[in-house]
């Protein structure tokens, strides 16, 4: 590959003319799909199970609202049946939604567009990693045919040693599935090493790619640990091994420090590339400059690397020595440096920019609002004192929920809404998907603001039953959660609908600077039918509209072309 | 369908002189052999997590309880660790001498080494299985399956002087220690045969006349590998055998 | 064309292979005899001492790192400073709550008497 343009025609065609190369339809049958080692393809597979997962993480979510209309039975009488709700509801949500989503999805999907690179470094791997989340998903299917699991998704010994539902089943799918992870961090890190447009320095990439470089690193350093982690779960429940289990004399409170080294830093797996999707958006709608590369580069390495340093956190009711605590609390603080940042050169961004309010850009300014709460409250939560009295409440849940759910899945469906016209060649309808777009943020708030406030007067998480007196928050919260279905849901039919009818859209319909603007829009099967010319991916002064085609045309592609 | 897409990705790249192995994602043989040769460091980094579980609970109850540590390793014989460590090592040694091999192009002596490091790994896990069905034969095993009492005086070997020695009642919880080391060396014993796995598909390949000093990636990325199976069995010997 | 020969790749003298593998043999055999003599707390040391530079002898010359690019270096040191946090604030932590544990084991243990 080389950086010199091949002289040519300076305008280029327009996406239609490309139908008969471009990935979508390069190969036909079934097979062509799953056999496929084509990152965008994978990434399409990627799509339409994580989506499938989230749904089903979905319905146990709207089981356990719907549980909670009332107090004591509503839809089940059983406590049992209600814990494997959200068990399952958690464990679905976490293992196969939250993890794998934004880098599985648009990662694989952008990460080598964005590099100008023809695919990631190891396709096979990629198409393995797929499969092993496969066989996770299937483990957990199986799991909930099988009678599911009660233990919460955190496996907590020395319960999860003891019950009787299918606990080992589900560590060995969460075992399956951390290697899926693993293999999607290894790819990614060596390909942005390795593969790089020639010329394109580390501080020349799209930030979304320093957000995937971080998420690798805690994928690479911290799964291992929870694999190591579930295995030994496994072989105590099956071989009785004895090294959590106290009946055998094991140290249980030992299993939730290897946990949560695995599981506090994957949190950071989730928001980060999110994180990386906000900094593309605002800097795309708001036709500006993104304001403090380096340091919103730098932020995401420090968010990974602080992330180590803080699972003490979620033992601070759990026998965790005073100092110790004392430690991971100010440890925590510290992370909400890096965080902080990054908000901060948002706004920045956005200052004096044209905000253009599409689609994508109300999930990011959503975001933005939620990401804020769910940051801040992470504060509350970090203080010793105030954590004795929040800590296993309605609080906790409302916090983790602004952050995984309402920033990480808020990126990831406006990441979807902002890229995909680049990965179907067509438009879905605005107004539709910016009414979605609302609605799912009016929900989500009404689902979870009801949350903050019984949580913070003692309505603990996980309970079955509850006071009178937290009916009404209860009731609020139920009807938020049909709010936040319905934005979602309607939300996904915008986009498959837009499959069928939607406007068919050329190179660059959103004004993107990035590299994977200058290909065609679905992408030539080797992403790039000519060398993309490199740019700065954050110029918006290069960009211009061009009524004719109803995209955007870059100045320095067609100069570079032109020139030669 | 996968032919479709390869013979698509020849037809896209239009170069002639592109070696076999170069796969269509890459502009040159040197970025497809760095790009392979990080990948596998990165994946050692997993593996050495990995293991950092079981180290870690191996340091945490030794902290707590080195009764059950000094107790516990008089059971394992260090003759036996010994020799498996000079095994492995002399393993390791041909190894790197397979990738020199594989590097200058001698393929005689590629294959010839990639056979002794197939050898001492298979006598690692022979030496590992009769220490293993000792264990077994004396009850000196993990959690409840723990039940040194039956046998201690009965059976022969070094297993039967050491449960001599320690007639008296073993400390409270001393089947973690069998415990940890079961974990340990069975998880170890487990890449060990993965290992063994993948000299024999090398040995096939280098048979074959794949590796040449053009192409020997996956020589120098399986050596890496065994060279880090080797490395845990440094600490694990040590660790485990040498406690006083 | 030979690509790899000059892309940095180093084919190591069989000599120098020769002389770390006898360097492993007597520190292995080291290792086996300092066992048998008691140095009281410096046990541990000693024995992981050598076990380390054992390790960075196969890392540095078996594992080419002595003459691969850095970067594989510094990965490799990257992973055992994650596996001392890892280990470190586990081992600094357990101790407080031992008791507790032993308290809840003999419950446990009475339970099944």
């Amino acid at each position: 590959m080389t950086s010199i343009p091949v002289p040519g025609e300076s305008a280029r065609p327009v996406a239609t003319d490309a139908g008969e190369r471009n990935y979508l339809t390069a190969g036909r049958g079934l097979a062509s799909w799953l056999f496929t080692v084509d990152h965008k393809r994978i990434a399409i597979l990627y799509m339409i199970g994580i989506c499938s997962t989230f749904m089903l993480g979905g319905i146990f979510a709207m089981l356990v609202r719907i549980e909670h209309w009332s107090p004591g039975a509503t839809i089940t009488d059983s406590g049992e049946t209600y814990n494997r709700w959200f068990t399952l509801h958690g464990a679905i949500m976490t293992f196969l939604v939250l993890v794998p989503s934004i880098p599985a999805i648009l990662g694989n999907f952008a990460l080598p567009l964005m590099l100008g690179a023809k695919d990631v470094a190891f396709p096979r791997l990629n198409l393995l990693s797929f499969y092993l989340w496969l066989i996770g998903a299937v483990g957990f299917v199986c799991v909930l045919f099988l009678g599911g699991i009660d233990t919460g998704w955190t496996f907590y010994t020395p319960y999860s040693t003891t019950t009787a539902t299918k606990v080992g089943l589900a560590g060995l799918g969460a075992f399956i599935l951390g290697f899926s992870s693993i293999l999607t961090g290894v790819n990614f890190l060596v390909t942005i090493h390795k593969m790089r447009h020639p010329g394109m320095g580390w501080f020349k990439m799209p930030l979304f790619l320093w957000s995937l470089y971080a998420t690798a690193i805690i994928q690479i350093v911290a799964t291992p640990v929870v694999g190591i982690t579930l295995l030994l779960l496994v072989v105590e429940r099956t071989m009785g091994l004895g090294i959590f289990d106290p009946a055998l004399g094991g140290d249980p409170v030992l299993f939730q420090h290897f946990f949560w080294f695995y599981s506090h830093p994957v949190v950071y797996v989730m928001i980060l590339p999110g994180m990386g999707i906000i900094s593309e958006l605002i800097s795309i709608y708001s036709r500006k400059h993104i304001f403090g590369y380096s340091f919103i580069a730098w932020s995401s390495i420090a968010i990974a690397l602080f992330g180590f340093l803080v699972w003490g956190h979620h033992l601070f009711v759990s026998t965790q020595s005073a100092v110790m605590s004392t430690i991971f609390s100010l440890l925590t603080f510290s992370v909400s440096i890096p965080s902080a940042i990054k908000v901060f050169n948002w706004l920045a961004t956005m200052y004096r920019g044209s905000i253009r309010l599409t689609t994508p850009m109300i999930y990011a300014l959503s975001f933005l609002f939620l990401f804020g709460i769910g940051g801040l409250t992470g504060l509350f939560l970090g203080t010793l004192s105030v954590d004795m009295h929040l800590h296993d409440t309605y609080f906790i849940v409302a916090h983790f929920h602004y952050t995984m759910m309402g920033s990480t899945l808020i990126a990831l469906i406006g990441g979807i809404h902002h890229w995909w016209p680049k990965m179907f060649g067509r438009m879905y309808n605005e107004a539709v998907g910016r009414l979605a777009a609302v609605l799912t943020f009016v929900g989500f708030n009404a689902t979870f603001i009801p949350q903050f406030l019984m949580g913070s007067r003692g309505m603990p998480r996980r309970y079955y039953n509850y006071p009178l007196e937290f009916e009404f928050l209860h009731r609020a919260s139920t009807v938020g959660s049909f709010i936040l279905a319905l934005g979602l849901f309607m939300a996904a039919y915008n986009l498959i609908a837009s499959l069928f009818h939607g406007k068919k859209v050329p190179d660059n319909p959103c004004g993107g600077a990035s590299l994977e603007w200058q290909t065609t829009s679905p992408p030539h099967l080797h992403n790039f039918e000519k060398p993309p010319v490199l740019t700065d991916p954050y110029d918006m002064e290069d960009l211009y509209w061009d009524e004719e085609t109803g995209g955007y045309r870059s100045r320095s592609v067609e100069g570079a072309s032109g020139g030669s | 369908m996968s032919q479709v897409l390869e013979t698509g990705a020849v037809d896209g790249g239009g170069a002639h002189d592109r070696p076999a192995h170069l796969a269509h994602h890459f502009d040159t043989p040197e970025q497809q052999f760095e790009t392979a040769k990080l990948g596998m460091w990165v994946f050692l980094v997993t593996e050495i997590l990995f293991f950092s579980g079981l180290f870690c609970a191996y340091a945490v109850f030794r902290a707590n309880n080195p009764e059950i540590f000094l107790y516990g390793h008089a059971f394992l014989d260090k003759t036996l660790g010994a020799a498996n460590t000079i095994i492995l090592i002399t393993s390791s040694f041909t190894m790197a001498w397979a990738v020199r091999c594989a590097q200058i192009g001698a393929r005689k002596g590629l294959i010839i080494n990639l056979i002794l490091t197939f050898v001492c790994a298979a006598g690692f896990m022979g030496i590992k299985a009769v220490e293993y069905s000792q264990k077994v034969e004396h009850g000196l095993l993990w959690g409840n399956k723990f039940n040194p009492e039956v046998h201690a005086v009965e059976g022969s070997g070094s297993g039967a002087e050491a449960a001599a020695a320690h007639v008296e009642e073993p400390p409270v919880g001393a089947h973690i220690f069998f415990g940890i080391y079961f974990g340990m060396t069975g998880l170890h014993g487990l890449h060990v045969l993965i290992g063994m796995g993948l000299i024999l598909w090398l040995l096939i390949r280098a048979m074959k006349g794949h590796f040449g000093p053009g192409y020997f990636t996956p020589v120098d990325i399986v050596g890496l590998y065994w060279h880090l199976v080797d490395l845990i069995w440094i600490f694990l010997f040590p660790l485990l055998y040498l406690i006083h | 064309m030979n690509g790899q020969a000059n892309g940095g790749v180093h084919a190591v003298p069989l000599r120098v292979l020769a002389q770390v593998f006898g360097a492993l043999l007597i520190l292995t055999v080291l290792t086996v005899v300092l066992a048998n003599y008691h140095f009281g707390p410096f046990d541990l040391w000693i024995a992981m001492g050598i076990a380390t530079l054992k390790a960075l002898l196969v890392a540095l010359f078996f594992m080419h790192l002595r003459w691969d690019r850095p970067f594989n270096g510094v990965i490799f040191l990257c992973s055992l400073v994650f596996v001392f946090i890892f280990i470190g604030f586990c081992l600094l932590d357990t101790s407080s709550y031992q008791d507790q544990v032993k308290l809840r084991q003999n419950d446990l243990l009475m339970q099944k008497k």
